[in-house]
């Protein structure tokens, strides 16, 4: 079993939330009631730039939708995986082609392999994690609805 | 994206202390207010359009109006569910209000619930009849018993609920069996933590999936407020196929698929833009402020509370007018082996025992004690005595009495932060009301 804390470090998640500006969501679905479309929602709500992975639509939450993550003509910074864990071996090598920052996957999609590829081809790997919780834990208003969003500190924040 | 780069957080492991003083809250960003402040608000005023419909959707988390969430209530919400180790909270208006919620939130008619069957009046009066007007059913069991839990499993189960001190003969849960044999039924484990508190036990720790608080006890600590909270793990696979009031598409939210939306918050999300919106009983900001003072205290508190009950029982165990004394915390307890797995700080300050003189001994010690206030709550810094035979349960007789486990001599105790010599001084004073009154009736039989 992977020990996945090694892919979950804060300051990671920190540095990545805090850098980040395009975000390509593989498998984001045109369905607002899934996970994806509520993900891919707040993160263009909260100022990145989206760009929808999914073969079989052409346009996702108004952006322009590509088949595959080397179809996507302009830098990547985190690719955001939506799909099943046996496909991200693949998607891993195509973060590593398109010389992405980081393969962010969400919760359940977990490949040690896929990790390993990602980590060789110098991507920074989160894994079993949501990146709207992690976004709402650290910059956003999670806090709001009784989330345990464990974060200790007397730092007075800037206005939400 | 953010401005807010130069300060990240470590993940830092922090204390029971700091974090009863700090979880939940953050000094405010447009005052700097270092307390918490009271937002005594009903709504709040929308961004523009397309926020608001973020906010009703939950693709956003927003304040939208506080029968659904209220800033100060959050702060509540987040220390308690970090206290105790969960994915997150929903406060409610009063304890029995946060275990209707917890318990509607996965139930439907036809399902079954097995219990324990030492718990609280209230729960008791909850479950046996509330619970079975909306059609569910359920199977009392001995907590003590491994097997009778195992065994009152059906194909309709949909949760097992205990006390992890029973309310009052002092029963300890052994939560980690119980959870074991829940989770080998895919069915989440329910524990009442009210007389434990997260300083003397967390059971998340040892396999629970809901937790339930009266905060009315010893978490507002000052007998101020009545309210109560719903802590999950977050851990729960609610998408196993026992669940589909949880994981199927809601037709009480458009469709959504909560569990499969929110994943670890899919329950408390339910729990909250459904349970809580359509049953109301939400808790008052001013309410979750007391109980926030109260949390910054709870470990300096329960200390002192779990000091002054052993002494105090003790106390009662060698007094010749004392008999049957539940603490679980004395040294011959039977559930010594399960307070020194999970309560090794202490086994709470809420326990009975028997007076010698039956009904008439019980008031009498009643009558004649001067600090501890008679009265029908636990929990308070101030000593509290209650004679059930007298108050609670005086509808009943002596048989039926025992029936409930209750004598007619019974009195519980909910031992205080008080000078314990003087509540043991106190107590004297009404034992030797006791023996005077049976003295009394000696001499004029």
């Amino acid at each position: 079993m992977t020990d996945l804390r090694r892919y979950q470090d804060p300051l990671t998640i920190q540095r990545v939330l805090h850098t980040a500006s395009t975000i390509a969501i593989v498998g984001l679905s045109a369905n607002e009631l899934r996970a994806s479309n509520f993900v891919g929602y707040y993160l263009k709500r909260h100022g990145y730039h989206v760009i929808p992975v999914n073969p079989r639509e052409s346009e996702i939450l108004g952006e322009t939708c590509y088949p595959s993550l080397l179809d996507v003509p302009e830098p990547v910074d985190i690719v955001n995986v939506f799909r099943a864990p046996d496909a991200l071996p693949g998607i891993a090598r195509e973060a590593v082609a398109i010389h992405a920052g980081t393969l962010w996957c969400q919760f359940g999609v977990i490949n040690e392999e896929a990790a390993r590829i990602a980590e060789d081809g110098g991507v920074t790997v989160i894994m079993d994690r949501c990146l709207k919780i992690e976004h709402a834990r650290y910059v956003g208003r999670m806090h709001w609805l009784g989330f345990n969003t464990q974060r200790i500190t007397s730092v007075r924040a800037g206005l939400q | 994206m953010t401005d807010n780069t130069s300060r990240a957080e470590e993940a830092r492991a922090f204390g029971f202390e700091t974090r009863q003083l700090h979880a939940g809250q953050r000094p405010d960003p447009n005052t700097g207010a270092r307390a918490v402040p009271i937002f005594q608000t009903t709504s709040y005023v929308f961004e523009d359009p397309e926020s608001a419909a973020a906010y009703f959707n939950l693709q956003e988390y927003g304040n939208t109006y506080s029968r659904i969430m209220n800033p100060t209530v959050a702060v509540f919400e987040e220390r308690v569910a970090n206290l105790e180790g969960g994915t997150g909270a929903v406060a409610f208006a009063s304890g029995i209000a946060a275990q209707a919620a917890a318990l509607f939130t996965l139930l439907q008619p036809g399902d079954h619930v097995v219990s324990s069957s030492a718990l609280y009046g209230g729960t008791v009066n909850q479950f046996k009849h509330l619970l079975r007007k909306m059609n569910v059913d359920l199977t009392w069991v001995d907590p003590d018993s491994a097997g009778a839990w195992r065994q009152a499993v059906r194909a309709n189960t949909k949760a097992f609920f205990g006390e992890t001190i029973g309310n009052p003969a002092g029963n300890v849960l052994d939560i980690e069996a119980v959870a074991a044999i829940a989770h080998a039924h895919e069915l989440p484990l329910i524990v009442d933590n009210t007389f434990a508190t997260p300083y003397l036990c967390r059971p998340i720790e040892w396999g629970a999936d809901i937790v339930i608080h009266s905060a009315t006890k010893f978490i507002g600590g000052h007998g101020t407020s009545i309210g109560g909270a719903v802590v999950e793990a977050g851990t729960f696979d609610w998408s196993n196929g026992r669940f589909p009031v949880v994981a199927d598409p809601s037709p009480a939210y458009h469709g959504l698929q909560f569990h499969e939306t929110f994943g670890p918050y899919g329950y408390l999300m339910k729990l909250r833009a459904e349970t809580l919106r359509d049953l109301g009983g939400t808790l008052a900001p001013f309410n979750a402020f007391l109980f926030l003072q109260g949390l910054e205290t709870l470990s300096l508190r329960m200390e002192r509370h779990v000091d002054n009950a052993l002494a105090v029982a003790a106390f009662l165990e060698s007094h010749e007018l004392a008999s049957n004394v539940t603490y679980p915390g004395l040294p011959g307890s039977t559930y010594r082996p399960l307070v020194e797995k999970y309560l090794p700080r202490g086994a709470g300050a809420v326990f009975s025992f028997d007076c010698a003189g039956g009904r008439a001994g019980g008031l009498s010690l009643i009558g004649g004690v001067t600090l501890w206030s008679h009265l029908a709550n636990v929990g308070d810094a101030k000593s509290l005595i209650i004679h059930p035979a007298s108050t609670t349960h005086r509808q009943l007789n002596d048989a039926e009495l025992r029936a409930a486990g209750i004598t007619p001599g019974t009195v519980r105790l909910s031992v205080g932060t008080e000078s314990v010599e003087d509540l043991i001084w106190d107590l004297e004073q009404g034992f030797a009301r006791v023996a005077a009154t049976a003295g009394k009736k000696v001499a004029t039989a």
